[in-house]
């Protein structure tokens, strides 16, 4: 076990180099010259110049990747051409709200999608099967821009029962960083106005990001249920006079989720990156947001840390579902 | 054959995908024939709710939401089957020669799999069309580069459950080489599950590059391109919602169908399917 674990991890530090190897190499495809670009039209011949060594941009080009990797050991990313400060610290900051919004986002799809999908199994090709598989494949279809575009529209503007864009009523003070993440930072400082507050701005962006994995989370649960319920022990738990209550928590539910748990790491990965459209629209100050107008002014070396941390979060999330697995299933052994 | 076809027309889904699909084609091939001009402007019929001489409107310059979403129609099912058909070539070859070859170009080209499967697709994509330049082709191109990892692990799986059968084994026994034998005889014999996931995945194509185009990343307005339609319009949605409602429900249908294309290609060939 300890031995799968070393390689695995090897494997995260590998797909990470590959990730930087990839972004970096696109980076010099750029017709346009990212001093240039940073500096604007009116910038003389010698600030350029300055600015080229300043970022290290006059070296060959397998140079400059090998600086790159040497500054990434010391968890040095770079500085931000747009920003100006280091990459590392831009994360810092713009991190924890996105990862309070795929958090939430990711209950969302807990909350809505594996009751759906158990509700729609137990009465397979009846009404509420139907309306939950309608339902997904609806939401699964839906561009979430749209989405967004539309229910801040309807609770918003017209029914005025949601706050609009951004985290917190710009009235009210904000609780003093300590996670970075709105509401958990509220409730740390027994600020419950402002948690209200946070958590009403959350449910929006939340819910739409949500949405789609929601949907695709019902239909993954609906088939492991329906697999599941057709095997000989829940057939017996139904014999032995069981509610259906227990039938579907104590025997069915249990071997169910092990298909879908394979999901989950795949899905909170994906919550992290798509969170780009979402921040965008909610005007939420997270790493998708940063990231787009990064790479709208050519700022490689930001674009280069998002993908970096979002790609190793993502491999180590993988690693921690299949370490899960082997031990919630007793007959898997990683060698 | 004749078995396919008819489980595939028992399964109601399948069929009504089937027929959302080619009425779109339709409207892709001869809607802009009829549909008008996409990209006329009159300032004196902005914001105009759907009636007669604008069935579904107009938007803030003026121009007819009907003629943009038919036009729209064409190019989303253009990136939406250019894409797949760039990622499927590519990924196919990759997991083709990792399986077949196996050993250290199975190690290596697998690798390079999982580098770009653990990329943020949306990011990545975004970093690309930002590289190459904001534009459709270079949309295809950066949403082909991120998806493509999911047809090498398919093909690849099919290959090595394939590499140890009875038939391959026998044409390896008639003398058969290692080209004849992964073109001829394991390539046709993966693609089934190749099939589904594409179907799928145009549909996936289409939202994705409709986002990119949303944020600025893909088709430049004034191209009546459903997801630069949608964000064009967005700050009408209190006096002319028709504006961007009208090229989402075109984004919703069309995803909708190969979705439900999707599924029903899925029940009929995998008949363990639930």
């Amino acid at each position: 076990m300890g031995a799968y674990i070393l390689r695995r991890l090897f494997m995260v530090v590998f797909v990470g180099v590959g990730i930087t190897f990839i972004t970096f190499f696109i980076a010099q495809v750029i017709p346009i010259d990212p001093a240039a670009a940073a500096l604007g039209e009116n910038a003389r011949e010698e600030q350029i110049r300055e600015f080229r060594e300043r970022y290290g941009l006059d070296k060959p080009l397998l140079v400059q990747y090998g600086i790159y990797l040497q500054r990434l050991l010391h968890l040095d990313l770079g500085r931000s051409l747009r920003t100006g400060r280091p990459v590392a610290e831009d994360l810092r900051e713009f991190f924890p709200a996105t990862l309070e919004l795929a958090l939430a986002a990711f209950w969302v799809a807990i909350l809505l999608g594996i009751p759906a999908g158990v509700w729609a199994a137990l009465r397979q090709n009846r009404v509420p099967d139907l309306l939950v598989r309608l339902m997904a494949l609806l939401l699964g279809s839906t561009p979430v821009f749209f989405l967004a575009i539309l229910l801040l529209d309807l609770l918003h503007r017209r029914l005025g029962v949601l706050p609009g864009p951004g985290r917190l009523d710009p009235y009210l003070i904000p609780p003093p960083p300590v996670t970075g993440m709105v509401t958990v930072d509220a409730l740390l400082a027994r600020d419950f106005a402002a948690f209200q507050d946070a958590l009403a701005h959350l449910f929006l962006p939340a819910f739409v990001l949500g949405s789609a994995s929601a949907a695709l989370l019902a239909r993954m649960v609906r088939a492991a249920m329906l697999e599941v319920l057709s095997q000989d022990y829940v057939r017996t738990a139904w014999a032995k006079g069981l509610s259906e209550r227990q039938v579907v928590l104590r025997h069915a539910l249990k071997n169910a989720a092990l298909p879908v748990l394979t999901l989950l790491g795949g899905l909170m990965g994906g919550l992290l990156s798509g969170a780009v459209l979402t921040e965008t629209i909610f005007s939420w100050p997270g790493l998708g947001r940063y990231v787009t107008q990064s790479a709208t002014s050519l700022d490689f070396p930001a674009v280069m840390g998002v993908t970096l941390l979002v790609g190793v979060i993502y491999s180590l999330l993988n690693l921690v579902v299949d370490l899960l697995y082997a031990l919630l299933d007793p007959r898997i052994r990683y060698a | 054959m004749r078995k396919f076809l008819r489980r595939f027309f028992r399964n109601p889904g399948a069929v009504l995908g089937l027929a959302l699909l080619i009425l779109l084609i339709l409207v892709a091939l001869l809607g802009p024939m009829v549909a008008g001009d996409p990209l006329e402007q009159n300032l004196l019929e902005r914001l105009k709710p759907p009636g007669p001489g604008h069935p579904l409107g107009t938007d803030q310059l003026g121009r007819d939401v009907w003629a943009r979403v038919v036009h729209g129609t064409r190019i989303s099912l253009g990136v939406g089957f250019g894409v797949v058909l760039l990622a499927s070539f590519l990924g196919v070859s990759v997991g083709l020669l990792a399986g077949g070859l196996g050993g250290v170009w199975d190690n290596l080209l697998m690798r390079l799999t999982d580098i770009f499967f653990a990329f943020p697709s949306l990011i990545l994509a975004m970093a690309i069309a930002a590289a190459l330049g904001p534009n459709l082709t270079n949309t295809v191109i950066a949403v082909a580069l991120v998806t493509w990892p999911i047809y090498a692990r398919l093909v690849r799986a099919q290959v090595l459950a394939l590499r140890e059968r009875e038939f391959v084994e026998a044409a390896r026994a008639l003398g058969a080489g290692q080209g004849r034998i992964l073109f001829r005889h394991l390539l046709p014999n993966a693609l089934t599950p190749v099939l589904v996931q594409a179907s799928y995945e145009v549909g996936a194509a289409i939202l994705t590059a409709a986002g990119l185009s949303f944020i600025g990343f893909g088709a430049q307005p004034p191209t009546p391109e459903w997801g630069a339609m949608v964000a064009e319009t967005r700050n009408y949605m209190a006096e002319a919602p028709w504006a961007a409602t009208a090229p989402a429900v075109g984004i919703l249908l069309t995803v909708l169908a190969f979705n439900l294309l999707g599924d029903g290609l899925r029940d009929v060939l995998d008949p363990r399917g639930h």
